[in-house]
Formats: C-alpha cells, structure tokens, sequence
C-alpha cells in the first residue's frame, strides 16, 4: 500500500497524508503539471473530473469540473500559492459558482501542500489540507464527491435526516 | 494534540465501518433505538455474531447501548457520525483514492514497459 501515515489533527482541522510511490519524483510531479493525467486520479470513482484550465504556476488558476453519475457538473478551482517542481507546490481550494469559474463566496476554501523528495527511484509524498472550520469540513462532504466510508455515512446521513 | 487518539480513532472507525453488516446496524441504530435481539433477527447469523457487531460498532465510538430490564438497547451516535474527527476520516478516504490511482497508474505503466522489453 502506497499510503504510509496518516495524521487527523482536530484542532486545526488539518488532515496529513504520507505516501511512498514506485515511481521517480520526475514522475509523480508529471501527474500534476498534465491535465489529463490529473483528471486520471483525482475525482473519485464515478465523479470523473475535467481540468479545463491548467496553469501550474505561481498565482496560476487550475479550473476544473467534476460530473456526478447523474450528469450533474461541481465546478471548483484551485489557486496556485507557489511552486517548486517537482519538489513540491501549495494551492487553495475551492468550489466555484458556474462554468465561468466564478468561486462561490458561500463555500468552504481549503489550503493545501503537496511536497516530494526522491529516494532510490521511490517518491515520498507528503499531502496536507487545512479546513478553516468544522462547517467547512461539513459543506466539502457535503458536495457528495466522496468515496469509501463516506458512502456509508451519506446514506445514514440520509436515514438519519428522513 | 493527541495524535496517537485520534489515529487510534480514526482506525477503529474504519475498521467498524469497513464491514456490510456492521454499517447496516449503524443505519438502523441512527434512525432509532433498536434492542440487540431485535438487530439479531435482521441477520442470517447468530445472535452471538451480531452482538460482536455492536460491540466493535460500540467500541469505535459510533454506538451506545444501554441496559432495560433484560434487554441491551442500542443506539447511533449522530454526533460522533458527524464530528470533525469522522470527517477528516471522510476525507482521508477521499485522498487515499487518488494516491491508490496514482499508483495504479505507475504500475501500469512499470508493466507495460516490461511488456515492451520482452518484445525487443
């Protein structure tokens, strides 16, 4: 398994997610600088994503749209705060209001960093993402485009709200 | 901070909800109370098997029981559902899918090289 730790901190609110990749750093950082490999990984099964702007540099705009199985189109975007290939770059987050890419004031903007470092032709990836507050968290889930035990927990959400 | 905790958390709430029947107790449990015999005639299994059930769902924090008369009582805990904790949880879900893609990704890639080699 490529994961190799995980940290929850509550606090802050900050989910910390180390992983090791059979891969060159070279490598793991083309995944992000190429729109269609990104769109390869990074919705979750059933939501593919579509990065229709991609521009991995500092103060850059990545928009990019995910599409529920029922056809229904997330826009998001993310900021680029700063990069450093293929060590590493930083980015907010956030949900936008239509196909113009317009961010939602209404929604939830996370901050992120992703940062590699090479050993013996294996990848370290070290992915962390702050959440300003606990509603936040709440409105990210809620926009359904969640995968694993989140299933279980929408439906109960579901029954729990019926 | 404790980390250690919240890991341990966050282990026991996959491991509880990493199992079919243990999320459809959670669902019955959360829409109301359910004694333990009521739950166990839900399931083609023993009533030993589904008590084991609700104690791991118990045990992660996800399930409270309560005692009246001679029956043991459970409900869902909505909060702990929805706690911050449960949602970063969500979340690491979420990012383990795109690392796991990623690496499906390289792997594909590391056979079709090999692929290619055995052809030359």
């Amino acid at each position: 398994m490529p994961v190799t730790h995980v940290t929850h901190d509550l606090d802050a609110r900050t989910l910390t997610i180390h992983a090791e990749f059979a891969a060159p750093i070279e490598r793991v950082w083309a995944v992000y600088a190429d729109p269609r490999q990104l769109e390869r990984v990074w919705g979750p099964p059933g939501y593919p994503s579509t990065f229709v702007d991609h521009d991995l540099s500092e103060g850059g705009r990545m928009n990019y749209y995910m599409t529920s199985p029922e056809g229904e189109r997330f826009y998001a975007y993310w900021t680029v705060t700063g990069v450093d290939g293929p060590a590493g770059f930083t980015f907010d987050d956030g949900f936008a209001l239509d196909e113009d890419f317009t961010p939602n004031p209404d929604m939830p903007v996370s901050s992120n960093a992703f940062s590699f470092t090479e050993a013996d032709g294996r990848t370290r990836a070290t992915y962390v993402g702050t959440y300003a507050d606990t509603e936040s968290l709440q409105k990210v889930l809620d926009m359904g485009a969640v995968e694993g035990s989140t299933q279980a927990i929408n439906q109960i959400d579901d029954l729990v709200a019926a | 901070m404790n980390e250690t905790e919240d890991e341990d958390r966050a282990d026991a709430w996959f491991h509880a909800l990493a199992d079919r029947t243990r999320r459809d107790i959670l669902r019955r449990v959360l829409a109301g109370e359910h004694s333990v015999s009521t739950l166990a005639q839900s399931y083609d299994m023993s009533f030993a098997a589904v008590q084991k059930h609700v104690a791991v769902l118990e045990r992660a924090g996800l399930l409270t029981k309560r005692r009246q008369g001679r029956e043991a009582l459970a409900s869902g805990d909505v909060a702990a559902v929805r706690s911050v904790g449960a949602m970063l949880t969500d979340l690491e879900a979420l990012w383990r899918g795109r690392i796991s893609r990623m690496d499906e990704l390289f792997a594909e890639e590391a056979t079709a090289t090999h692929t290619d080699n055995q052809k030359d």
